[in-house]
């Protein structure tokens, strides 16, 4: 079980959430969208720009900066 | 008095949906106290009784995050809202339960509808309505489809008997943890020696969660500020600030999976094969872009060829025929020449060649409100995200832009999504290039003379060219006045859906009863001022260069001479386009020789201008100064004049540089 930041995951890659360093409001936002510790991620698209993720039933783009800076379990 | 209702509930969970189902074509909108937020009221009847319907801004949560969200969170403690029915998109209920869950710790009343429940259901999701009740502490959850006005009356039923009910205190209660639920309960204790307006309990939550204005709250309270004790808890709570936030929002989802287990069932994988197949298009690494500028392109074509090609006719025949029919009247009446002058040339030449732009519009607002309702803004912004990066700026500030096509000051108001200081402020100066629909009917009519069979490609490069020169400025903004880190993008993409007619149709007479508005007030007072102004000093040629406006125009148009237009008749036209927009038309109408009917208009114009002139007008009419409402809406939100005469004035000159440039190359290159 590799930890390491959402933007470096490959598209149809799963895995869970395990912690999130982007500065207070910016982390505040995220978990409350539901990015909180364990929750379940699939990498949709990341080529260019944001990368977009399924959480839940729930498509969400989130800028590079910020996945660089979510750190994900892969499964 | 009528009890009143107020709605809350994520983005896109359908809540604008519901509120044009229940109060139909009985809303109004204005603005939140103080602030340029939208507030959205309407009243409807239920069983003979009449209520009030309080449309409460789209968010999240109900923290302190942005404007919006502490306008729902204060209309709900200090509104005094009779209940509250908190839209729930029923595919996406663990998220949208959290919001449910912020609003039980307030004590609120609350109904949840539980909406979109045919797409839950093709989903092959399940629920047990009366467990997900029992475990929200009672709360009735009443399964809705708003966009086909389904459970509607059931919801009602629901929430009347709400009304009535008991004020339930702290029912339901959540915890957050061992420790956190101790804590919170020595906080509560400590406040409770407090006078607040505020529950203690919900106060105690949010200063634990590091609310800054929860903690301003209790800090302004004579007896709490002096307690040394509560100080040095607060001192505690601030050293451990982030992990409590986190913890209590941990708190929340784990009460929202206590809820849901078991009453809530979903096959193994959400299936959205529709939506990801359009995506898989739409947000595509080298096709995203280009798609969006066809359909931008698809926009305009349409717009043009519909409102203009087979309905502009129609209704400016409708105005000459009215025009006729009032001037005969009056006629008959015996009205002194003066009156029929002001009526016949004032009103019907300068207002009506205003009017005869309604279909345009229409259409304009109508397809945007398509893309809009269908999920597809979200997409571009996405698609727009590394352009905008480039320049510094983030993918929504573009949407602030595309608001901006319909009206720069809706446009402007749009900019406070955005969070940080830099993307709202550059968004802001911006906003006035992205080509506002009251500035349409003035290329109409120069397409109409000089560019006949290529309207709607004029129009896409008129449009790119605002969107060119925006981002330009952006990025000389960012890297001069707004220096600072570009700030993070966050975006849902919804599902796509088939937009609701309703809601389409709702968004569009929103914004065509404001442009009819403005024709009726501002317009008119513009049209009738310059009317004044065109007939004194009397005995001069009525709209001649000797009277007053005709002199105006002579003096400031040798500015505009490197560009092409030195004519007085474009000075006063763009002059009166500082009031607004809609004015330029209507005064070029009344100088070019009272002017009755559009065609009159576009045969003066073509024998004033020449193509290349007619591209550096259009070019100015596009950058220059933007209207006085819009200049006003800049000053209330960046809260400063000097912003408000900046935009003014910066935009001005890049107008005109632009036009002198598009002229002086235009002859080098021998075009006329
Ligand atoms: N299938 C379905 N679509 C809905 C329902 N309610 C709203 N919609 C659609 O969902 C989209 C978002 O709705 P809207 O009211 O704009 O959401 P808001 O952001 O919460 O105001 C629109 O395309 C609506 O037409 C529903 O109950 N079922």
């Amino acid at each position: 079980m590799d930890r390491l930041p959402l933007a470096g995951l490959n598209e149809g890659d799963q895995g869970k959430v395990t912690s999130i360093i982007a500065g207070g409001q910016a982390t505040k936002r995220l978990y409350e969208m539901g990015f909180n510790t364990g929750a379940k991620i699939k990498v949709i698209k990341n080529d260019r720009g944001p990368i977009i993720v399924t959480l839940g039933s729930n498509k969400i783009a989130l800028g590079r900066g910020l996945a660089e800076k979510m750190l994900v379990s892969k499964e | 008095m009528a009890n009143t209702i107020a709605l809350v509930g994520n983005p896109n969970s359908g809540k604008t949906t519901l509120f044009n189902a229940l109060t139909g074509s009985n809303q109004h909108v204005g603005n939140w106290p103080g602030v340029t937020v939208e507030k959205k009221e309407g009243q409807f009847r239920f069983q003979d009784q009449v209520y009030n319907l309080v449309d409460l801004p789209g968010t999240y949560s109900l923290g302190a995050f942005s404007e919006d969200e502490i306008i729902a969170r204060d209309y709900i403690l200090q509104g005094h809202p009779d209940v509250v029915i908190n839209v729930v998109d029923a595919t996406n209920i663990e998220r949208n339960l959290y919001l449910t869950t912020q609003l039980l710790e307030m004590g609120a009343k609350v109904v949840v509808a539980l909406n979109m429940v045919d797409e839950a259901e093709s989903q092959q999701m399940e629920f047990d309505l009366d467990a997900l009740s029992k475990r929200l502490g009672g709360v009735q959850v009443i399964p809705t489809v708003a966009s086909r006005r389904r459970g509607l009356d059931k919801l009602m039923e629901a929430t009347v008997t709400e009304i009535n009910a008991p004020l339930r205190n702290g029912a339901t209660s959540i915890s957050y943890g061992p420790e956190l639920d101790v804590k919170l309960a020595t906080l509560t204790e400590l406040l409770s020696i407090g006078d607040l307006r505020y529950p203690g309990t919900w106060l105690a939550l949010k200063i634990l969660e590091g609310d800054d204005s929860a903690q301003k709250i209790v800090l302004n309270d004579q007896v709490l500020r002096g307690s040394e004790e509560l100080g040095a808890f607060l001192k505690e709570v601030a050293a451990h600030k982030s992990e409590l936030e986190l913890e209590i929002v941990d708190g929340r989802y784990r009460f929202v999976k206590e809820v849901t287990s078991g009453t809530v069932l979903r096959p193994t994988e959400a299936v959205r094969t529709k939506t990801d197949c359009i995506d898989r298009v739409v947000t595509h690494k080298y096709l995203g872009l280009p798609i969006f500028a066809l359909i931008m392109l698809g926009v305009f074509q349409l717009t043009f060829v519909i409102g203009e090609d087979l309905l502009g006719e129609l209704f400016a025949n409708g105005v000459e025929y009215l025009s006729l029919l009032v001037a005969g009247g009056l006629e008959a009446l015996g009205s002194p020449d003066w009156l029929l002058s002001f009526v016949s040339e004032g009103i019907f030449g300068g207002l009506g060649a205003v009017i005869e732009f309604i279909p345009l519009i229409v259409m304009l607002y109508l397809l945007m409100g398509l893309l809009e309702d269908s999920g597809y803004m979200a997409r571009a912004a996405y698609v727009m995200d590394n352009t905008m990066r480039a320049l510094g700026l983030q993918g929504k500030t573009f949407i602030s832009m595309i608001v901006g096509f319909g009206c720069n000051v809706p446009g402007v108001m749009a900019t406070r999504t955005l969070e940080s200081r830099k993307d709202r402020m550059i968004a802001t100066l911006i906003n006035p290039f992205m080509s506002c629909g009251a500035k349409l009917p003035i290329y109409l009519v120069f397409i109409a003379a000089f560019f006949p069979s290529y309207g709607g490609l004029v129009l896409f490069v008129v449009y790119t060219l605002g969107i060119l020169i925006a981002l330009l400025m952006a990025k000389i903004f960012s890297e001069t006045l707004f220096k600072g880190e570009t700030s993070h993008f966050i975006m849902e993409l919804p599902p796509y859906r088939l937009p609701t007619l309703a809601n389409v149709i709702r968004n569009m007479w929103d914004n065509v009863s404001g442009f009819l508005t403005r024709a009726g007030t501002t317009i008119f007072m513009v049209v009738s001022l310059l009317w004044i102004l065109a007939v004194l000093p009397l005995g001069v040629e009525a709209y001649g260069p000797e009277s007053i406006l005709g002199r105006i125009g002579v003096f400031i148009s040798p500015l505009f001479k490197p560009a092409g237009f030195g004519n007085w008749q474009a000075a006063v036209g763009l002059f009166s386009g500082i009031a607004a927009k809609e004015a330029v038309v209507a005064t070029l109408g009344m100088v070019y020789a009272g002017v009755e009917e559009g065609v009159e208009l576009v045969n003066a114009i073509r024998g004033a201008f020449t193509p290349l002139s007619a591209a550096s007008f259009m070019v100015m009419t596009l950058l220059y100064t933007p209207c006085v409402a819009t200049i006003s809406t800049i000053k209330k939100e960046t809260n400063s004049w000097k912003w408000a005469v900046f935009a003014a004035g910066y935009t001005f000159s890049v107008g005109w540089l632009m036009a002198v440039l598009v002229f002086q190359v235009g002859t080098f290159l021998g075009f006329s």
